[in-house]
C-alpha cells in the first residue's frame, strides 16, 4: 500500500477499514486479520496496526476479544452513523473544492440537479 | 502499565577522525520492540554510528550501552548486524554459511533460517559466487534475521536491489520482527521504508537534526517522512 497523503499512516489505515465496513465489503461481526497478518499484508510496522485497532476500538467500531481476535461491531447503528459521517466529510470536501473554483451554493445546487436529470434520461 | 525497557542508550556519543567530527554529541534511546530508522545521505555519520554499535570502531567521547552493557563481547552475542557489503567467502555454498553462523552464534535458529531461505527462494546448495546482488542481500538478511537477537542492525538493506527482491526483503523484515527486540535500519530510500519505522532519526553532518515518533512527525508536519527528509536535506 502506498501512503501518500499528509495524514499519519494509522489514520489512513483506519479510513481504509472504515470504508470497507460501511460499504459492506467487511461484514458486521466479521473477524479482522490479526495485527501480524495485517502488518505483513500492508507492509506496515506492527505497532502502527496495533494503534489502528486500539483507535477503532475506542470509536466502538471493533471489539477485541482476548485470545480470539478483533471483530467488527454487530451494532448496525454505529455503522450507519459512521456511514453518515463519512458521507458528510466527502460532501464537505466537495463543497470546499467547488468554492475554491469560485462557485456559489446556488450554482452548485443547479449543477448537481442537472447532473441527476442527465442520469435519469 | 509496565515501563518500557531501553535496548540502546547513547549519551554524548562523539567520534573524531583526526580533526573531523564524524559524530557530534549524539543522545538517543531506543526502547524494546521499536524499529528505528537512521536517515541521512552519504557522509552523514550513519556508518560511523553503526560501526561503534557493532564494536568495529571506538568512540572518541560519550557513552553507549546496549541492553545495559558497554559494547564488547557481551553485546556482540546479542546484536545481529547486516553490513552494507557482502561478508561471506566466495568459495562457500549457502550451507557453509549456515554452518559458520551456527558455530559463531548461539542464538542462531536453523529452522527460522530454512524458512527464510524458502521464502527468499534460495537453496542450500547454491554457491555464493554465483548469486546476484539481490540474492546476496536476501541470503545475508536471512542469516541476520535467523538469529534470536536483542538488537538487529540493518545497514542499507534494500540499496541497489531490484524491485522484486526489495519487496521480498521488506516482507522478510516485517514478518520476522520480534516484540522483545529492537531494530535499527539505516536508509536513504525513505519512501520504501518509512511505513516500517516507529521512530526516525535524521542525521546530518554527524548531528541529530530531527528525531521523533514517525506518526507524530507526520501529524505535526502534515507530510510523510519522505517529504520531511527532502525538507531537511534539501533537494
Amino acid at each position: 500500500m502506498e501512503f501518500s497523503s499528509s495524514l499519519p499512516i494509522y489514520i489512513q489505515i483506519m479510513n481504509l477499514i472504515k470504508t470497507k465496513v460501511v460499504s459492506g465489503e467487511i461484514d458486521r461481526g466479521e473477524k479482522l486479520p490479526s495485527v501480524r497478518e495485517l502488518s505483513k499484508e500492508l507492509r506496515v510496522n506492527p505497532n502502527t496496526i496495533q494503534r489502528v485497532y486500539q483507535e477503532l476500538e475506542r470509536e466502538e467500531l471493533v471489539k477485541t476479544q482476548r485470545g480470539m481476535g478483533t471483530f467488527v461491531t454487530e451494532d448496525s447503528l454505529i455503522i450507519s452513523h459512521l456511514k453518515q459521517s463519512m458521507a458528510a466529510t466527502v460532501i464537505d470536501r466537495f463543497f470546499r473544492e467547488m468554492e475554491n473554483l469560485g462557485f456559489q451554493p446556488d450554482e452548485i445546487k443547479k449543477m448537481i440537479s442537472e447532473r441527476f436529470m442527465e442520469g435519469n434520461e | 502499565m509496565n515501563k518500557m525497557k531501553n535496548i540502546v542508550e547513547m549519551n554524548g556519543l562523539t567520534k573524531h577522525y583526526f580533526r573531523k567530527k564524524a559524530l557530534d554529541q549524539l543522545n538517543l534511546t531506543i526502547e524494546e520492540g521499536k524499529v528505528v530508522g537512521i536517515l541521512g545521505p552519504n557522509g552523514s555519520g550513519k556508518t560511523t554510528l553503526i560501526k561503534i554499535l557493532t564494536g568495529l570502531l571506538r568512540q572518541t567521547g560519550g557513552e553507549v550501552r546496549i541492553d545495559g552493557h558497554k559494547v564488547g563481547v557481551a553485546t556482540k552475542s546479542i546484536v545481529s548486524y547486516l553490513p552494507d557489503r557482502n561478508f561471506l567467502y566466495k568459495w562457500m555454498r549457502i550451507k557453509d554459511a549456515l554452518k559458520l553462523y551456527q558455530d559463531f552464534y548461539e542464538d542462531f535458529d536453523e529452522k527460522k533460517f530454512e524458512a527464510l531461505l524458502d521464502f527468499m527462494k534460495l537453496e542450500k546448495d547454491m554457491k555464493i559466487d554465483t548469486l546476484s546482488k539481490g540474492m546476496h542481500e536476501k541470503l545475508n538478511l536471512s542469516l541476520v534475521l535467523a538469529r534470536n537477537a536483542k538488537l538487529y542492525i540493518l545497514d542499507e538493506p534494500i540499496a541497489g536491489v531490484d524491485p522484486v527482491a526489495r519487496d521480498q526483503i521488506l516482507d522478510a523484515i516485517i514478518g520476522n520482527f520480534r516484540e522483545n527486540s529492537s531494530m535499527i535500519i539505516t536508509t536513504h530510500l525513505v519512501r520504501d521504508m518509512e511505513s516500517m519505522l516507529d521512530e526516525v532519526v535524521f542525521l546530518k553532518n554527524g548531528r541529530i537534526v530531527l528525531t521523533g515518533n514517525a506518526e507524530q512527525l507526520r501529524e505535526e508536519k502534515g507530510k510523510q517522512i519522505d517529504g520531511i527528509y527532502k525538507e531537511v536535506f534539501g533537494a
